[in-house]
């Protein structure tokens, strides 16, 4: 691997910037390996680098359908934050977290994570009380998370007009070690390092069915460019599981819905920080390239189209025009859709299923970005262990038998 | 944002509907003869077909009424429509 620093841009600069090298090898399918990562989004790749690096597996390969990048690794709205309020949840995302301030560093690779806050405002009583509930429990589960009033919001985001509208901001949590990354680093970052490690990439590889042994254990895949033997296969295939997992034949509790995105015309920096409002749907950043990056809510109705009803993009414009009066005259660049798995309670289910030597980790619905190093690391520690890390023990395919939700979707500090 | 065929009104927009999910799940027969696994299938397992999906609508701001739909969820158009209760055609 070519690393970065000063000096190597430096060198390099004065050939011209003619002699680096592709980010990753063009690996051709091997007839087997030790484990096969389906998915190459952030959370897959990410699984086979640390498969590589932490767990000694020597033959890894990732098959992705598509192309690096080009999944919800690519669709997202880019933000970062752990202020979760149910215990589990802090753990698993505050993990995350907590890897994201290290990844430049450990992937030689600038992913650009910034944390410039993530404020969530409070437009009534009841989003008052339940944001502070949730700035408690945040801070009693070691989560950085502090209650803004009116004014003090206003101050940390200027632009942000608190009082001549419908729903006047009253307050807002403010979670200042959230941000935002550049999501295709993370995605091309990854890539790079689990390829130095001797990882196959291999894009363009659609998996056309699962193969069991005998005694019922994963055999491999069949795909779009040949059979591939393994003795563990791990789905990291978002909005495609449900698809992916008939193929085993077993089934997961996920519907996958299109999910929305946009970006405005580029402007020089006039937002410092990440805003979220559940009450009237704005969701709302800038890019390092001047962009204002927009999140809408999902369609209605399940799908697998990767577009959406306008309808649903005009309603989140609305609340941000509102709640930026200044923003009212940029013009909207590009929209585009994801395909995103939502499980029942809205948090993620990461670990074994019922054949052995599948495994599986999906259901990140409409927030799976922020999580990206800390699921990787997990689901990777998972399948080489074949039991579940602690920390992601408690999001189990099982807790829906057994009852032990973790109910995010009552909970969350977030609009779905 | 889709034209949706409601069978009592005729074509309207999408933001006239509710949708209302998979189509054709049946609750179990209550009793302890039920187990977890069956209620929990009931509850929270779903085909999330790629392809033709059989669902349910109602037509909440106009005739109000349920119907079933067939659509196929790779191009989202509707190829059949049929009465709530119905089998799927």
């Amino acid at each position: 691997m070519q690393r970065f620093s000063a000096l190597s841009l430096l060198l390099r600069g004065l050939g011209g910037h003619r002699s680096w090298q592709p980010h990753w090898r063009k690996a051709q399918p091997q007839r087997a390996y030790d484990a096969l990562i389906v998915g190459g989004g952030g959370h897959g790749l990410g699984t086979a680098y640390h498969l590589a690096r932490e767990h000694g597996l020597k033959r890894i390969a990732v098959l992705e359908k598509g192309w690096i990048g080009g999944g919800n690794t690519g669709r997202n709205t880019t933000v970062v934050r752990s202020n979760y309020l149910f215990d589990e949840s802090a753990a698993l995302y505050e993990h995350a977290v907590k890897r994201w301030e290290h990844l430049s560093q450990e992937l030689n690779y600038n992913v650009m994570f910034s944390q410039r806050g993530v404020l969530m405002l409070a437009h009534t009583l009841h989003d008052v009380q339940v944001g502070k509930r949730h700035v408690y429990a945040n801070r009693a589960n070691g989560v950085d998370n502090e209650w803004l009033n009116a004014e003090e919001t206003q101050r940390f985001c200027p632009l942000l007009n608190v009082g001549d509208i419908r729903y006047p901001v009253l307050g807002a949590a403010l979670q200042r070690r959230g941000g935002t990354a550049r999501h295709d680093a993370v995605a091309w970052g990854y890539a790079r390092a689990a390829d130095a490690l001797g990882v196959d990439i291999i894009e363009n590889c659609e998996v056309t069915a699962i193969r069991r042994g005998p005694d019922g254990r994963i055999a491999g895949v069949d795909s779009t460019r040949g059979p591939i033997h393994a003795p563990k296969v791990g789905v990291v295939a978002a909005g495609h599981t449900s698809v992916l997992m008939r193929m085993a034949e077993v089934r997961v509790p996920l519907e996958s819905y299109p999910l929305q995105a946009f970006v405005s015309e580029p402007v020089k920096p006039v937002f410092p920080c990440v805003v979220m409002s559940n009450t009237i749907h704005a969701y709302v950043s800038q890019s390092d390239k001047g962009e204002l990056v927009i999140g809408a809510g999902t369609d209605a109705y399940t799908s697998y189209t990767q577009r959406g009803a306008l309808h649903v993009t005009t309603h989140a414009l609305e609340a941000v025009c509102e709640l930026f009066p200044r923003f009212r005259r940029l013009r909207m660049l590009r929209n585009w859709g994801g395909i995103v798995d939502v499980t029942p309670d809205r948090s993620p289910i990461i670990g074994k299923t019922p054949v052995p030597g599948l495994y599986v980790n999906c259901g990140w619905g409409t927030g799976g970005f922020k999580a990206t190093p800390g699921s990787a690391h997990l689901f990777a520690w998972t399948m080489a262990h074949d039991e579940p890390h602690p920390i992601c023990a408690p999001f189990s395919l099982e807790r829906f038998v057994a009852g032990h939700l973790i109910d995010e979707s009552a909970a969350a500090a977030v609009a779905h | 944002m889709l034209l949706i065929p409601c069978p009592h009104c005729g074509e309207r927009a999408e933001i006239e509907f509710s949708y209302g999910g998979q189509a054709h799940i049946e609750r179990p027969a209550c009793g302890p003869e039920v187990t977890e696994a069956q209620w929990a299938a009931f509850l929270y397992l779903r085909d999330n077909a790629r392809g033709v999906h059989a669902e349910r609508w109602r037509h909440t701001h106009g005739c109000g009424r349920y119907f079933n739909a067939l659509r196929d969820t790779t191009s989202d158009r509707f190829i059949a429509i049929y009465a709530a209760g119905q089998p799927r055609p």
